[in-house]
């Protein structure tokens, strides 16, 4: 369960402010964040995966305040227990997709690879169509195909919070749907909260919950 | 820090024109000093170890450096000739064993050195095959020019003409090889040995030709009286000497004054070549003798002034290269910002990120160190030739 209470944040020279007094995200509920742009729905995961600090408030997961937890006790936290699918994938162009994928295993001590998380690899490609490209580099690879290839980075850890921003966003509406089922699926396997920031209302009603960043927000001098 | 070694390589393999680039100015700017100092050890191997063990050396009046360069690596430069009196004299003093050099001519890009048996026994050269020289026109060649050459006992070698338009000139001189000698790891190696007159033969102040006395194609004698008899072009001179024509060789002129290189004066102990050595700094004022040890001293230590002037220069240039690595890596780096932001942001530790960099960093300075080091073997197993080529020939 994510619990966020009196979470306040501001930042930028315009005066931007978030404030949210009090949000609860049930365990395994898929939550949709929609919002203007520029309403703090990215640095919302961003505070809940500890990326980003409040200046008040807490945001605890599963009963751990990550805001409390040391750079190094965030990271860690982060590593392990969060899938964070970034906005432009954010793959590394030099790794084919195996090696993205297994990416995590190899920036941490915390996690170590063999021939099970290998295996875990394998599969979750197969299930996610992109087995037969796992020696490719990710620049040769389709918008869609980047696109797994970052789920699967996020699920590789099997976390039981997954964070997606606008992991829809630059695709057609049939690679929407197929990335949204494979993302609505491995979260299910996994029994994984989600919390995705969309654009997309046509796929809103597919969410359990959809929270308007308006309410949290004031866009200060904007 | 395996895995940081792995993403590193797949990083560094990504960019590999740029790695490569990093890696050849690196290699480059290590090479360079290491080179230099491989070289100059070995010019000074080289240069010493014959110039040690030749102790006096005479030739004519002019520069000493020419004269030692000349006489113990058979340098192109020549210097002025002394004239076979000069042996004598020498001989005469019962101080030193003279050893005559004439080194001014050469067979293919070999230089001929005629000389005495007393050169063999001199250097501690031994035969492999075949014998040494007996008599006019035979020759004892080096173990790289045989090898070069592909040439053995039995075979024949060619004097090369000094000009190729001295239309008037001698004629090339057939020498037949009768001894190999012994890898030397001299120069030594490089040269054909000749007996002194030899030499003169090709020179020309020695030769063979049909006996005039018995010639009977016309036009072949001009003039012939009691005494005397002049014989026309038409006379067929001998290229090469064999145990047929050998009696028909002879020479013209005063003996005493066939020109010579340099002698090597092997003294009989430290006190006859001081004597020695005095003798030729207040009587001779057309000789000199020199210690070639004292001159190739002179030498390396004019030598070594330079390397510190160019220890320094490739000092500024090694700066200035850290300095432009620096940069590269610093901007690639910035550029590479995204992808470190990226890394932090799944949850890899600031130590993690710089051990990546430094893995990067260890991968293409231990590259540019193979390198570098393949590169120095390279020049060591070469460092012999090359030297003699720098600074030798």
């Amino acid at each position: 369960m994510i619990n966020i209470d009196s979470l306040e944040l501001s930042y930028g020279d315009d005066g931007f402010r978030l404030s949210i007094p009090h949000l609860k995200i049930n365990d395994a509920e898929k939550v949709a964040i929609i919002g203007p742009s520029g309403s703090g729905k990215t640095s919302l995961l961003k505070l809940i995966s500890g990326i980003l600090l409040p200046q008040k408030g807490e945001v605890s997961i599963a009963g751990v305040t990550v805001n409390q937890l040391s750079d190094a006790g965030r990271r860690d936290y982060r590593i392990t227990n969060i899938g964070f699918i970034f906005q432009d994938f954010e793959l590394l162009d030099y790794l084919n997709v195996q090696d993205n994928i297994l990416h995590p295993f190899r920036i941490t001590q915390a996690l170590k690879i063999d021939a099970q998380v290998r295996s875990r690899a394998k599969d979750l490609a197969e299930e996610l169509g992109i087995a037969n490209k796992m020696k490719r580099l990710t620049d040769t690879l389709s918008q869609g195909e980047k696109q797994r290839t970052a789920i699967c980075r996020a699920m590789m850890t099997s976390p039981k919070l997954i964070l997606a921003d606008e992991a829809t966003g630059n695709l057609d509406p049939s690679n929407k749907t197929k990335i949204l089922d494979t993302l609505f699926r491995t979260t299910d396997k996994n029994n994984a909260t989600l919390i995705a920031v969309t654009h997309d209302h046509e796929l809103l009603d597919r969410f359990d919950r959809v929270i308007d960043f308006k309410q949290y927000c004031d866009l200060g001098a904007k | 820090m395996i895995d940081s070694l792995y993403l590193a390589w797949r990083y560094i393999v990504f960019n590999r024109v740029k790695t490569v680039t990093l890696v050849l100015c690196i290699s480059l700017v290590s090479f360079l000093p290491f080179a230099l100092k491989i070289l100059l050890n070995e010019s000074e191997h080289q240069l010493m170890s014959r110039a040690s063990t030749t102790p006096l050396l005479l030739g004519s009046k002019g520069n000493s450096l020419d004269l030692v360069m000349n006489s113990l690596y058979f340098s192109k430069e020549k210097p002025e000739f002394i004239s076979m009196k000069a042996i004598e004299k020498i001989l005469d003093s019962y101080l030193a064993l003279p050893i005559p050099l004439y080194t001014r001519f050469q067979a293919r890009e070999y230089p001929i050195v005629g000389t005495s048996l007393d050169y063999f026994e001199f250097r501690k050269h031994s035969i492999s095959s075949g014998r040494a020289f007996a008599m006019l026109g035979e020759c004892v060649i080096g173990a790289d020019v045989a090898a070069s050459l592909n040439l053995d006992i039995g075979d024949s070698i060619l004097s090369s003409p000094e000009n190729l338009f001295d239309l008037a000139g001698v004629y090339p001189l057939k020498m037949t090889i009768t001894g190999i000698l012994d890898k030397t790891n001299s120069v030594d190696d490089k040269a054909v040995f000749v007996d002194l007159k030899t030499t003169w033969v090709i020179q020309g102040l020695g030769h063979g030709h049909q006996d005039v006395k018995t010639m009977s194609e016309p036009g072949a004698v001009l003039s012939r009286s009691d005494n005397l008899v002049t014989a026309s072009a038409k006379i067929k001179q001998y290229t090469e000497i064999n145990l047929d024509n050998l009696e028909s060789f002879h020479f013209h002129g005063d003996s005493s004054i066939y020109p010579l290189t340099a002698i090597i004066a092997v003294p009989n102990d430290q006190k006859s070549a001081t004597i020695l050595r005095g003798r030729y700094l207040t009587e001779q004022k057309n000789h000199q003798i020199v210690r070639p040890k004292q001159v190739i001293e002179d030498l390396l230590s004019n030598i070594f002034q330079i390397k510190e002037f160019i220890d320094a220069v490739v000092f500024i240039v090694a700066i200035a290269m850290v300095l432009a690595i620096f940069l590269v890596f610093s901007l690639s780096f910035r550029l590479r910002q995204k992808e470190i932001s990226t890394i932090l942001h799944l949850g890899c530790s600031r130590f993690t990120v710089i051990q990546l960099i430094v893995a990067e960093i260890m991968i293409i300075v231990l590259f540019s160190g193979a390198l570098c080091y393949a590169a120095l073997l390279v020049l060591q197993y070469f460092q012999g030739e090359i030297v003699h080529q720098l600074f030798i020939s």
